[in-house]
């Protein structure tokens, strides 16, 4: 079959346009979809759930304000796991940091984050600590579902997690958050980690 | 029967690749390169020219391709030399990576200036 385009009035031409504004477009979702798929570091991911089951061991000990200062330092300590294990990542794979799909994640992730800090100071304040663990859950499980719309769908399957386990937190009895912030920010994280190595490098 | 399939994947296994084939275009200049248009083989190549590099694996994600296609028309693309591939093992797991060349990348732009040709042509017939 020959694309050439044709001179002429006939029919061909729209054919022909429709098929190559099609193929255009199929080229600029690949290589957008193609592009996300080196931003997530399954090795970060695995890090931050293991730091998270230290931090939920260690929290588990402790009365409500040091409990928080613990879950607080572990947030800020998963943070620079996960830039700098996507940086590595990111550069090992000679992409530029501030790719399109990695700035596009890091916005949609970054909106929920900061809604759960100013949440958290809000609700410690008036010492509501039961009501941080589901919260914080849902929150971040937005943030991956939302951003995982330019990553691989292991992101928003997590995402999903995040926000079913943060929504059963908050129905379910108080006395279940500290539990569910070791399954959901260890756990799942681990999980997911795992899952992420396997299926598309560390 | 398994011990002459065995034999069989072997000596596939053996055999060296094939010398790339030097790209072009399929009716020169003002044809569309065939290999391309097929949308699978169109889909690799886009990919590769936004990432670089890629496993097999995210390949078949962004995709969304069965193994079997995705090797069939990978080895298609590695005979015109439009990608390269490399296998190594990490974590004693095989792993292979595809890279688009020089040649794929010339292919994947004398495509996209086809189909730009097509649009504008259109554009023309339809102002007339």
């Amino acid at each position: 079959m020959s694309l050439t385009p044709p001179t002429g009035s006939e029919r061909g031409p729209i054919g022909l346009h429709e098929r190559a504004v099609a193929d255009l477009r199929f080229i600029r979702q690949t290589m957008e979809g193609a592009s996300a798929f080196t931003t997530i570091s399954g090795v970060g991911l695995g890090g931050i759930g293991v730091t998270a089951l230290g931090a939920g061991i260690l929290a588990g000990r402790t009365a409500d304000a040091e409990w928080l200062s613990v879950w607080v330092t572990e947030a800020v300590l998963a943070f620079a796991i996960g830039v700098l294990t996507t940086a590595l990542k990111t550069r090992a794979a000679r992409l530029p940091l501030l790719a399109g799909p990695l700035r596009k994640f890091g916005i949609a992730l970054a909106a929920p984050l900061v809604v759960g800090a100013v949440l958290t100071i809000a609700l410690a304040r008036v010492g509501m600590h039961e009501v941080l663990p589901g919260a914080w859950l849902m929150l971040y499980g937005s943030g991956l579902l939302a951003g995982g719309a330019f990553s691989i769908r292991l992101v928003p399957m997590m995402g999903a997690c995040f926000l079913g386990l943060g929504a059963a937190t908050t129905l379910a009895p108080p006395a279940w958050g500290p539990a569910a912030m070791i399954a959901g920010f260890g756990g799942l994280h681990v999980l997911f980690g795992l899952l992420v190595v396997r299926g598309h490098g560390g | 029967m398994a011990e002459p399939a065995r034999r069989r994947s072997k000596e596939r296994a053996a055999t060296p690749p094939p010398a790339p084939r030097p790209a072009r275009a399929a009716g020169g200049d003002r044809e569309p390169d065939a290999l391309l248009h097929h949308r699978q083989r169109l889909g690799l190549v886009s990919a590769l020219a936004a990432a670089d590099s890629l496993s097999f694996n995210d390949l078949k994600g962004v995709l969304d391709i069965t193994d079997g296609n995705l090797s069939v028309h990978a080895r298609k693309l590695e005979e015109a030399g439009y990608v390269t591939c490399r296998k190594t093992f990490e974590n004693r797991r095989p792993r292979t990576d595809y890279r688009l060349t020089a040649a794929g990348r010339q292919a994947l732009a004398r495509y996209l200036s086809h189909m730009e040709a097509i649009i504008r042509a259109a554009k023309d017939t339809l102002g007339r």
